[in-house]
């Protein structure tokens, strides 16, 4: 799923703070999973943002929803009716669900609330790390299904860097050396010898490098 | 010759090499550069420059390159592909032998979190054996990696790094294997502190034949105090300080600690050149290269052979 | 045991303070309360395991956003103490309304006020859950 992270509440007070009428919008998709976007979260922010304008004497009036999703543009249409009643939207969606709410209602300012940080997986309760970074060629079946590309520092398609120390990466003691857990990985699997193939240079016009991206699947347009 | 590299001259005819590093100042003054190079110019066979080592900008290897190149030494292009994308390699690729640089050291490169630009996007378009595929690719093959041919091969002694320290042990003769199916020709390894851990090594290494397709040299360090080696021990990942020479540097006096040092230095010399399938070795004295003469002549390594 | 306890808390009683959320919190400083504590079974002794850990994470979750949002995040805090120590309730609350009475009346009252001319001390309100 995507990861977020709600951001300082002063960096959203800052931008709220000409509005005296605003929408907390929450999205039922990754980030409530991921406790960063949800309902709950919705009526958090709404909470201490409402407390922070009273304390200082600038009320704000927060009309608090939540989407099934905001990447999804019929979700988007059950908020329409009432949209422009207000000043501006905060919206704690992914990056793509502000961007689709900032395209779909177009006379009201969209804020994001959060910060989105990555694909990732639940590590454990309350932990979340990082898995995918959308390159568009997926390799994790060279790979012993970890990947080099989102799990490396320097994203290095042909083995550990030299400084790889004791299972761990050189850029944080904390994080895990991505190529430790693919040899670790093959070697479980009796297959290192899929180390010594070179994995050739990337090509990286699938991932953001070729700007943009697409996907068009004509057996389901209508 | 794959190149008019002294380097490689000196190591195809089976003599045992020794080159050094100089790293670039932090400022545009090519006095720097002359100075650390003059002192060590008579000592070796070729000067390495680094590439904004550690992170931490500083003149370019490449104008650094030519700065010694111009004192008649022969330099080795250190370069790095954390900032630089497949586009701006081979360019500098080109622009380095039409500069008559012959020799390129192909490095992956510290990440960016070392240096004093944390907040940089880093590139990575490649690692340090698409670096040398690329390389061996436009010197043999005159193609560029988009498939379109070069007027005028550069033509390069290809040389790319290995740290027998890192993890895990076992891969790492496999990594060293692939960058010789990728190209390289030497190898410059991490600094040797650990020499049986080292010999393990070679042993791996000879096991797989690869010293009999590549140069290894084997890489030196000199501690200046106990508190470098213990920072090198703690706070450089990869880097492996075995706690007999941290004992040894502790049990003499702090004023004789870097003689002592220079002293493990000189006998680690002693002790690779017995070792089977290494040909050389790497003297990086960091912000200390006054001290190459002196380990260099203690090690019986001078004069250095000539070369026509 | 017949202990008296300050008369300006109001407790607001849940199974377990695991049930106690960020919400509440915040929504009892939005009904006004000068300052919150949440008094949980000793750690250790949570019936449900680690319910009173969980409030205690809560609380200073809580209180991080206080401070961002000029509440103060000392106008809420956590306290672990068994159903047998009466006497340890009675000088917790009189320990937290003492401190509650030198940060003063929550800010949002006092801006309130402030429009309503402050007359009369106001009644200081304090929740425990």
């Amino acid at each position: 799923m995507i990861i977020g992270k709600g951001k300082p509440i002063k960096n959203i007070l800052a931008m709220i703070e000409n509005c005296s009428k605003i929408i907390v919008a929450g999205c039922r998709g990754c980030v409530t999973v991921c406790s960063a976007g949800g309902e709950k979260e919705v009526g958090i922010l709404s909470a201490a943002l409402s407390l922070a304008r009273e304390t200082d004497g600038k009320p704000i009036e927060i009309k608090e929803v939540t989407l099934e999703r905001q990447c999804d543009p019929e979700y988007l249409e059950t908020i329409r009716s009432f949209v422009d009643e207000y000043e501006a939207v905060v919206s704690i969606a992914c990056g793509a669900g502000v961007q689709f709410m900032a395209e779909k209602f177009r006379k009201i300012p969209m804020y994001p609330g959060i910060d989105t940080n990555f694909i990732g997986v639940t590590e454990t309760q309350g932990v979340w790390t990082e898995r995918c970074q959308a390159c568009g060629d997926c390799k994790l079946h060279i790979t012993g299904g970890i990947c080099p590309i989102s799990r490396c520092a320097k994203s290095l398609l042909n083995g550990p860097c030299g400084g790889s120390s004791k299972g761990k990466c050189e850029v944080n003691p904390e994080v895990d050396c991505g190529w430790q857990l693919i040899y670790d990985r093959l070697k479980e699997l009796g297959k290192l010898d899929q180390l010594e193939i070179i994995i050739p240079i990337n090509d990286w016009s699938t991932g953001r490098d070729g700007g943009p991206r697409k996907i068009i699947r004509e057996d389901l347009t209508l | 010759m794959t190149s008019d590299s002294r380097l490689e001259k000196i190591l195809s005819r089976g003599d045992f090499a020794v080159t050094s590093e100089c790293g670039p100042p932090r400022g545009a003054d090519p006095e720097v550069i002359q100075k650390k190079g003059a002192l060590i110019k008579d000592s070796v066979d070729a000067i390495n420059v680094t590439d904004n080592q550690t992170s931490v900008v500083r003149m370019s290897s490449f104008s650094s390159c030519v700065i010694l190149k111009q004192m008649g030494i022969n330099p080795v292009l250190q370069m790095v592909t954390r900032d630089r994308n497949r586009i701006a390699i081979q360019s500098d690729i080109l622009g380095a032998a039409a500069l008559g640089i012959n020799n390129i050291l192909c490095l992956s490169g510290d990440h960016q979190k070392f240096g004093d630009h944390g907040k940089a996007k880093n590139v990575y378009d490649l690692d340090s054996i698409h670096l040398i595929q690329t390389v061996k690719q436009m010197r043999d093959e005159g193609k560029f990696l988009g498939g379109d041919d070069i007027k005028g091969k550069p033509r390069f002694f290809i040389g790319a790094a290995a740290n027998p320290f890192a993890d895990p042990f076992e891969f790492r003769v496999v990594r060293l294997a692939k960058k010789v199916a990728a190209g390289a020709q030497f190898i410059q390894t991490q600094c040797i502190y650990n020499l049986d851990r080292f010999k393990q090594w070679m042993q791996l290494v000879r096991d797989r034949g690869l010293h009999e397709k590549v140069h290894i040299l084997g890489g030196v360090t000199p501690m200046k105090s106990l508190g470098m080696a213990n920072y090198m021990k703690k706070m450089v990942p990869g880097m492996d300080v075995p706690d007999n020479l941290i004992a040894r540097l502790k049990g003499v006096p702090k004023e004789k600690q870097a003689d002592e040092g220079i002293k493990i230095s000189v006998e680690t010399i002693q002790q690779l050149r017995e070792i089977k399938g290494v040909h050389g070795v790497h003297i990086m004295a960091i912000e200390w290269e006054e001290m190459v003469p002196g380990i260099t002549q203690e090690a019986g390594l001078l004069p250095r052979p000539k070369v026509e | 045991m017949r202990l008296s306890y300050p008369p300006n808390i109001k407790i607001i009683q849940v199974p377990c303070t695991g049930k106690v959320d960020v919400l509440y919190l915040l929504k009892s400083f939005q009904r006004g309360a000068d300052g919150v504590y949440v008094a949980g079974c000793m750690e250790g002794d949570c019936h449900y395991l680690t319910g009173n850990l969980r409030a205690r994470k809560r609380v200073e979750f809580t209180k991080k956003i206080l401070d961002e949002i000029g509440i103060g995040g000392e106008r809420l805090e956590m306290y672990n103490m068994s159903a047998a120590q009466g006497p340890r309730f009675v000088e917790i609350a009189k320990e937290m309304t003492e401190r509650i009475k030198k940060l003063g009346p929550n800010p949002i009252k006092r801006v309130a006020s402030a429009a309503l001319e402050y007359s009369a001390t106001p009644e200081k309100k304090e929740c425990v859950v």
